[in-house]
């Protein structure tokens, strides 16, 4: 996108020149949070102050408050459009940067029912670590009995859990659902008759909730009267496709559901970026006498790289929020063999909240690493253009 | 040497296109057994929801029957029994257009405006802002999910419909937001420009200029907001309160209620009942669906 068009700016001026204060500001917004709410801590105000109004101001009307002080600093024009934009700063602010400090700073408590903002209540229940250490000794989030030797065929690192299962999902979706989208994007894109149909059909699914695609998939995998039951009816006797009911296949059943989903999107994406190349590479590599296989393989996809990564980006973080797939195919069964971390934080809910939060802040942190780079991609491309 | 070499071969010209290549071929077997995979799973839903229940678990699951009814549907949509009531899956029909209107029209209603905003009239740090958004659009819903039902306690909605909403607005927020500052960025600057000139202001410009000219982008931004608020599970669940649970909660707990023994084909025509909106929605108006997925994932 085309930024330096904004009106407004001088557009001599480089759009990225205030990205680095922007920084600072927001580490300052976040630090001054940290610093009044702990002040706070000990005030006599915590007790006075009744609930509602503790959080309208931790959440609202600090933000808001600093966000006027620099506005005084800095000054600045476009009143109508900083009042418009109230909402969207609010929620900015106030959800996704304090939310997430407040999850990450209560995740190192031993707090039992959702607290407030009050600071006492985080001092008080200061217990370091310990939330994490009991998380990653649960069997349940995960187990890892560590290697075991299987023979010949070498070692195998074997984990259950929550988190695992996670994990296996979200590699084994990335790489099915890319691939095949991939795959899926080159054919179509073979001046193929009916192209419309066929893009139709694949996208289809991915207009559908989770929830139906969980239930279809558990009706058509189910043992009893789905695939295994009407492939053996026809005469192969022998024939099992349990995965559904099976501890060790059950997260591949789910990989399978959720690829249905999902493979469609990426292959609208890639299909996009197959799009946006330029003929004169097709032409000149025909020139060339390069076989087609080989331009996608060699020129096209390395040229798609953006789209790879936004691909990837997005498919992640749909994978490690993965939730109402498996309750609506499996509901964590059988047993707990396929349950994922959004569903053992939500039902650690009111019982073991501190457990809750620290599983949240470790996904988060799991986010960020994913994220980081792909960060690091998209602004550096930025500011050298 | 081509001239040479083609009259030493004989017949000149192009060479008569084959009828059928083993490369066509091979890509149309391709593209056809993936449409039968994708194709299966709605046949399926559709067939089972026609037989009875007998006919289920007698008969092959990809056989369509001979004496289809629509008895399981009538079933699905009044007398289903989700657990405590047996009101069927009108009554989370219902909620969720409850749910998705108002949702659909306050998040909009504040992204384009901010939107605009960043596109038009950007401020200090009205970029901060919106990477702020971006970025949260990426963090697990888990990490957000007890500070909002904190914010939501102590409003004194939480568990109500207003709750749901709130929710869905903010949840909604980054992706439409990124939607409407990129469109109004691609549109001319000689308009806006020429609107100042005249003397609009900053509400007038957005009301009278840019949104008229902008029924695709808030096509686009309905369809995404409508299917992916219908879509919903999880916020449903916790935000909305039982009475005001979500066609997809209802259809889960349908599903898992098993009463009397499990009736797929309630279960299948509840469940197609539920993917009716956004498959109609999908169906009707492909092309700006594609186009909504497309400005949410390529980012500016």
């Amino acid at each position: 996108m085309d930024t330096s068009s904004s009106i407004g700016r001088d557009s001599s001026i480089p759009y990225n020149r205030n990205r680095p204060s922007a920084l600072i500001a927001l580490a300052c917004i976040a630090a001054a949070e940290v610093v009044l709410w702990l002040l706070w801590a000990n005030s006599s105000l915590t007790s006075l102050v009744s609930s509602k109004v503790a959080v309208a101001l931790m959440f609202l009307l600090v933000p808001v408050f600093l966000f006027f002080v620099y506005d005084a600093i800095w000054g600045i024009k476009a009143r109508s459009s900083k009042a418009a934009s109230y909402p969207m700063m609010l929620i900015a602010l106030g959800v996704f940067v304090l939310g997430t400090i407040w999850t990450v700073l209560f995740s190192f408590t031993n707090i039992k029912i959702l607290p407030l903002f009050t600071p006492g209540q985080w001092i008080d229940g200061y217990v370091g670590f310990a939330n994490y250490k009991r998380l990653f000794n649960t069997d349940r989030w995960m187990n890892c009995p560590g290697l075991t030797h299987i023979g010949r065929a070498g070692w195998k690192l074997s984990c259950t859990g929550a988190l695992p299962n996670m994990v296996t999902y979200a590699v084994l979706s990335i790489v099915i659902s890319v691939s095949l989208g991939f795959l899926l994007a080159v054919m179509i894109d073979q001046k193929i008759k009916a192209e419309g149909v066929f893009r139709t059909i694949y996208l289809y699914p991915f207009a559908l909730s989770f929830v139906v695609t969980g239930h279809v998939w558990a009706w058509i995998m189910s043992p009893e009267y789905g695939l295994q039951h009407s492939i053996r009816l026809l005469g192969w006797t022998s024939f099992t496709f349990d995965w559904i009911a099976n501890r060790d296949m059950v997260m591949y059943a789910i990989v399978i559901a959720g690829i249905w989903q999902g493979t469609g999107f990426v292959m609208a994406l890639m299909l996009a970026g197959l799009r946006g190349i330029d003929d004169d590479i097709w032409k000149a590599a025909r020139v060339d006498g390069i076989p087609a296989w080989r331009t996608y393989i060699q020129i096209v996809l390395p040229m798609m790289k953006p789209v790879l990564v936004t691909t990837f980006v997005i498919v992640t973080s749909g994978a490690v929020r993965i939730y109402d797939l498996v309750v609506a195919t499996t509901d964590g069964g059988p047993g707990i063999s396929s349950d994922v971390p959004t569903r053992y934080i939500y039902q650690n809910f009111s019982a073991n909240l501190g457990q809750s939060l620290s599983a949240s802040t470790v996904l988060l942190v799991g986010m960020a690493v994913v994220l980081i780079p792909w960060i690091r991609i998209e602004f550096g491309k930025k500011s050298q253009g | 040497m081509a001239n040479i070499s083609t009259f030493d071969q004989g017949p000149s010209g192009a060479k008569p296109k084959k009828f059928i290549t083993w490369e066509r071929f091979f890509v149309y077997s391709v593209l056809i057994v993936c449409a039968l995979f994708f194709l299966m799973p709605l046949y399926i839903m559709v067939i089972t929801s026609l037989k009875n229940i007998g006919e289920i678990q007698a008969g092959n699951i990809f056989v369509p029957t001979m004496h289809p009814t629509l008895d399981a549907w009538g079933k699905a949509w009044n007398s289903a029994c989700t657990g405590l009531y047996c009101e069927g899956i009108k009554v989370g029909f219902w909620n969720s257009i409850k749910i998705t209107v108002p949702s659909t029209i306050v998040s909009i209603a504040v992204a384009s405006v901010s939107g605009y905003s960043l596109a038009n009239w950007p401020f200090k740090f009205s970029e901060m802002f919106f990477t702020i958004l971006l970025l949260g659009s990426f963090i697990p819903y888990v990490v957000m999910l007890y500070p909002l039902v904190i914010i939501t306690r102590e409003l004194g909605i939480f568990s109500t419909l207003p709750a749901v909403i709130l929710v869905h607005t903010i949840f909604g927020l980054p992706i439409q937001t990124l939607l409407f500052r990129n469109y109004f960025a691609s549109l001319p600057q000689e308009l806006f420009k020429a609107a100042r000139v005249d003397g609009a202001g900053y509400w007038q410009i957005f009301l009278q200029v840019f949104v008229p000219m902008s029924v695709p982008i808030f096509t686009v931004s309905v369809i995404l907001q409508v299917t992916g608020i219908w879509n919903d599970f999880l916020f449903g669940v916790i935000y909305a309160g039982p009475t005001n649970y979500p066609m997809t909660v209802q259809l889960n707990n349908i599903v898992n209620s098993a009463q009397g023994g499990k009736a797929y084909n309630v279960d299948m025509a509840a469940t197609i009942l539920t993917g009716l909106v956004p498959l109609t929605i999908y169906f009707v108006s492909g092309k700006y669906f594609v186009r909504g997925i497309a400005a949410g994932a390529v980012k500016g």
